[in-house]
């Protein structure tokens, strides 16, 4: 689960973190009225969204007045926000963070992650603060320093003071530096969080050590010891489609193509994409309809697919294990006739009772195509998309 | 012979008087041997009850004293999941398969560093699994028992049903299996793919392995760069999520691109360069594994 930087702000504040003073905003007028009560003479008008890259695509702005302030914060709230990570059609902004100004001598990055491999929390840390952290990986991958954390005694001084030397923290901000990083893995461990970053952490030109900006992602499977975090979900952020399988215990997620997937096991449904690619079309979701799959679920996952704009054919690939075909084929028939189905469906299933699965949908009288085997079924379901039976 | 598991293998199952532990722990005892496997049940209330027939104790270490079990299977719900399987590690039984889905990755991270730390002997699989199965001998988990044949081609996957359609794929071609082995979806686990290669490499009744990864981490490059110099038995493989988009959870909570890393074409491209035969298509995991016999 994601949360806005001015919630992530909040969370690293109690744990310790500096931050600039900020105030989150929903209108124009009570930007003003933030800025008014900041006070100073410089603010910047953030737009709050889930993505990263806003100042590059033009959601965070500094203000020299507050007539600038009223200006920025107009432009801003309501616009559609385009960054790298919220694809073409861009981030309604809703929300505004005024912060007051900050005098920037240097840019660090600091970062925390789970790293699998060695099955610990990571921090890892840059003199590139303030940049796409993923081009310094993958550029200059000397100047990232990690740390792998033990997850009993935590960050250590000495590990934490010489992370912070490394990416140039001058000597006398170095227990500011070190206050900032214990405090990061404080709150990522505590909340359960998935992703802790702070890009850029700034020292100030008097030599403060303050968090600019802030993300946290959690575990969704943690949530459960979390219902203050959970409040801080903002639905107005994730995609209607999502949600909405969510609540039938779907695993959902839209994709750009033209061809609807219903599969069982993630892998699988992975699987199916990469075949529907492989055959020359293009997936237009992944979907994942678990173990226990009934009716209801099924229903429910045909009306989602349905919805996207531009659904050309369905796939359903079943493997039954301890899913029975017989209880999908009549979940799928069921399925297409309360949505009245309006695009071609191509079934593939296997597994247990698989012979009377076919059986079902063959005397059904609904047009459905059959296939044998995964390639089949990719390449009866990519020429149905195209229109060719 | 087989790996991991096999017809005197002695399994608890944790969580046995849930519905999904009552269910698959009925379809396992129905399996093969699985009558005189599956010897014992834990639930600290019902202790001194039994389920259908298999006698429940208050805890792991009881079940071991007095049935000998020497496996355990977790279908535990995720908030008491990890201290589960920390139970059956005290109780040092010499595996512990945990299917529960859905753990917080810091209880995995805590009951990971204990293992280390105290240098446990007992081996993880999963969580977040389907299990492991040698057919014709023993199941431990969800995986559907009837698509197995007895073989000599190694499965090794983390996925469930993916697992499943390769094994299809091998029976219908007459290639039966040694053991098929799910290590999991969770980005904190047990035993990885280079553990489970390691076990086929050594077992004298493998003559193959499929190997089946999918997005996110780097699991599968480190297997394939131990099979390189190490691996006396032909691999092939089959990543999932081409068509993956970075920073999306593809269902699994370990099966997503960060920060660039963990795509299906890098770790096909290791893979290959390793000298493991790679498909990218999963229809055609079967056939692959049948050319390199």
């Amino acid at each position: 689960m994601k949360i806005h930087e001015y919630q992530a702000k909040e969370i690293l504040r109690r744990y310790g973190v500096t931050t600039p003073k900020s105030v989150p905003c929903f209108s124009v007028d009570e930007a003003v009225k933030a800025a008014e009560q900041l006070g100073g003479k410089v603010w910047v008008v953030k737009a709050q969204i889930h993505a990263g890259g806003r100042g590059k695509g033009g959601g965070v702005k500094v203000a020299k007045s507050i007539a600038e302030v009223r200006d920025w914060a107009s432009k801003i709230l309501g616009m559609q926000l385009k960054t790298h990570q919220t694809g073409p059609e861009g981030q309604t902004v809703r929300r505004l963070l005024i912060e007051e100004g900050a005098d920037i001598r240097k840019e660090l990055y600091v970062g925390m992650v789970v790293d699998r491999g060695t099955q610990k929390v990571v921090l890892m840390a840059s003199s590139e603060g303030g940049m796409d952290i993923e081009a310094v990986a993958a550029n200059t991958p000397e100047k990232i320093h990690k740390v792998m954390i033990d997850p009993v005694s935590g960050l250590a001084d000495g590990d934490a003071d010489d992370v912070a030397r490394k990416i140039g923290v001058p000597d006398a901000s170095v227990p500011q530096a070190r206050t900032i990083l214990q405090s990061l893995y404080k709150a990522f461990w505590d909340t359960d969080a998935s992703l802790a970053e702070i890009n850029p952490m700034i020292v100030t030109g008097d030599g403060k050590v303050v968090a600019l900006d802030a993300k946290m992602n959690f575990d969704s499977n943690a949530l459960f010891r979390h219902p203050d975090i959970v409040e801080m979900r903002d639905l107005d952020e994730e995609d209607p489609a999502e949600i909405e399988a969510s609540k039938f215990d779907l695993s959902y997620i839209s994709l750009d193509g033209n061809i609807g997937c219903l599969v069982n096991g993630a892998g699988l449904a992975m699987a199916t994409m990469d075949t529907i690619k492989l055959y020359g079309g293009t997936p237009a979701n992944f979907l994942d309809v678990g173990g226990g799959a009934t009716v209801e679920k099924v229903t429910a996952a045909f009306k989602i697919m349905l919805r996207h704009p531009g659904l050309k054919a369905i796939l359903v690939n079943i493997f039954g294990g301890i899913m029975k075909c017989d209880t999908i084929a009549e979940g799928v028939i069921a399925a297409a006739k309360e949505v009245k189905l309006s695009v071609p469906l191509v079934v593939r299933m296997k597994g247990t009772n698989e012979e009377l699965g076919r059986k079902i949908l063959a005397e059904s009288g609904l047009p459905i195509i059959s296939a044998n085997n995964m390639a089949e079924a990719a390449e009866r379901v990519v020429a149905a998309a195209k229109g060719k039976n | 012979m087989s790996i991991l598991i096999d017809r005197n293998t002695r399994v608890v199952t944790q969580g046995i008087t849930g519905k999904t532990g009552q269910f698959h722990t009925r379809m396992c005892r129905e399996y093969a041997n699985g009558k005189n496997c599956f010897v014992a049940g834990v639930n600290p209330k019902k202790a001194g009850e039994d389920f259908e027939g298999i006698p429940i104790f208050a805890n792991v270490r009881e079940a071991k004293e007095k049935t000998g079990v020497n496996v355990s299977v977790v279908y535990v719900p995720p908030p008491g999941a990890a201290a589960a399987i920390w139970e059956a590690v005290e109780a040092d039984l010499d595996l512990v398969i945990c299917i529960t889905e859905g753990i917080p990755v810091r209880d995995m991270i805590e009951v990971r560093d204990r293992m280390r730390k105290q240098n446990r002997r007992t081996l993880l699989l999963g969580p977040n699994c389907p299990g492991t199965i040698t057919p014709d001998e023993i199941k431990i988990g969800i995986m559907p028992g009837h698509i197995h044949r007895k073989g000599r081609i190694g499965v090794v996957s983390r996925s469930g049903t993916l697992t499943y359609e390769a094994v299809g794929q091998l029976t219908e071609l007459g290639l039966g299996q040694s053991s098929a082995v799910g290590i999991g979806g969770d980005p904190v686990n047990g035993l990885k793919h280079i553990d489970v290669l390691k076990l086929f490499n050594d077992d004298p009744n493998t003559d193959a392995v499929v190997m089946i990864g999918e997005i996110g981490g780097s699991d599968e490059e480190t297997a394939a760069l131990w099979a390189k110099d190490h691996m006396k038995k032909p691999v092939v493989g089959f990543i999932a999520g081409v068509t993956a988009p970075p920073g999306k959870r593809m269902g699994h909570a370990g099966a997503i691109i960060s920060g660039g890393k963990g795509t299906a074409q890098e770790k096909l491209e290791v893979m290959a360069a390793c000298g493991i035969k790679v498909t990218k298509n999963p229809a055609e995991m079967g056939k692959l594994l049948k050319s390199v016999l």
